[in-house]
């Protein structure tokens, strides 16, 4: 699906690029391409940090690392101004309701890591107080493997991530959830 | 009394015939009492023998055995610096325990948890309530009978449970000197 920017299509580009004054400051794209752009640049995680993959996940955030290089390092506490919940760590049984509710309250668009064995099966605890993967409460969109994973492989999860979220229909899907709630009712 | 030894002594002459048995194993002391003198041996261990610390308190399943459970109190002295170990058997028709929260507060708890996986419930307990399951969950998992990869459970808004898929474990090391490819841990069937 395109969507084009209301523009006089014969006039307007050529205009625009010999015009001085606005000659680099004005570019021409797609509104999708455009949305996913500044999504994909600026993705607040919500980190629900739940086992050791939590201290890989601090590293990332830090200096070392520095997840600001890709616009990540806002970590936001409130689901209500997060875009990707990082679920990293072992997901109790306990805590599984929990963590399907904070996803709940974030706003769409909203994407999910699972980083880690743990979140992403269950690892390496086969036992009655352990939910065998996220992905059985929530939809997922990236799985990271490592137990824990390092910081470059969470980084590397980010990016695909970023490189995921490029190819979204942006501007007809951002309320997947809403639409089907409301089209339900 | 400076040494464990020094102390089951003086256990077995005031509770002689409260004190089952006594072991000795690479200079750890077990006691093992009747569970109806358990309280006062555990108060008189404090008070007269100077045990001011509860490091622990666990419970053993002899599934198959009568009585089938088993406490498990670890005391230590920290003006003497002795460990002493005190046991006592809970038959599973009557699993009734007098709580030590009166004599330690930490053993509150210790006992929440035993009460949580073994069902073993403990008389006069303050706060007795489920301390790693949540209420209403209806097993004991660290029973013997009670299977590995878990049970089904369902309780709406506060927590569910599922059946773990083993695929042929549990995955156990196996001591060998063959090399490490033969003691990694994998399913043995």
């Amino acid at each position: 699906m395109n969507v084009l920017l209301p523009v006089d299509t014969e006039l307007a580009p050529a205009e625009a690029a010999y015009d001085s004054k606005i000659e680099g400051n004005v570019i021409f794209t797609r509104l999708d391409t455009a949305i996913n752009w500044m999504r994909k640049n600026s993705l607040w995680p919500m980190p629900m940090g739940l086992a050791c993959c939590a201290i890989e996940l601090m590293a990332t955030g830090a200096s070392r690392f520095d997840i600001s290089r890709f616009g990540a390092e806002v970590m936001r506490f409130s689901p209500r101004q997060a875009d990707v919940m990082i679920v990293s760590g072992t997901v109790t049984y306990k805590m599984a309701l929990a963590v399907k509710r904070i996803y709940d309250q974030m706003p769409e668009p909203k994407w999910v890591i699972a980083m880690g064995a743990c979140a992403s099966t269950g690892g390496m605890y086969r036992s009655y107080a352990v939910l065998q993967g996220i992905d059985q409460l929530i939809p997922v969109d990236i799985y990271i493997s490592g137990c824990p994973p390092r910081p470059e492989a969470l980084i590397e999860g980010m990016l695909r991530l970023q490189r995921k979220i490029d190819k979204e229909p942006s501007f007809v899907e951002q309320k997947k959830e809403l639409i089907a709630q409301l089209t339900k009712a | 009394m400076t040494t464990a030894s020094d102390a089951a002594q003086a256990l077995n002459s005031k509770f002689g015939d409260s004190i089952l048995s006594t072991v000795e194993f690479r200079d750890e002391h077990t006691l093992v009492v009747s569970l109806e003198k358990l309280h006062d041996i555990l108060a008189h261990c404090r008070d007269s023998l100077g045990f001011d610390v509860l490091t622990d308190v666990s419970s053993l399943d002899h599934m198959g055995d009568e009585p089938r459970f088993e406490m498990v109190y670890e005391l230590y002295s920290l003006s003497t610096k002795v460990y002493v170990r005190v046991r006592a058997a809970v038959s599973e028709d009557d699993l009734k325990v007098p709580t030590v929260t009166n004599l330690w507060a930490t053993a509150d708890w210790h006992e929440r948890e035993v009460y949580d996986m073994m069902g073993i419930e403990f008389v006069d307990h303050p706060d007795l309530r489920r301390i790693l399951m949540w209420e209403g969950y209806p097993f004991y998992p660290l029973r013997k009978e009670f299977p590995l990869a878990g049970k089904p459970s369902e309780m709406p808004d506060v927590a569910f449970t599922g059946v773990a898929p083993l695929e042929g474990g549990p995955f156990v090391t196996q001591p060998s000197t063959a090399g490490s490819i033969s003691r990694e841990p994998r399913a043995r069937n």
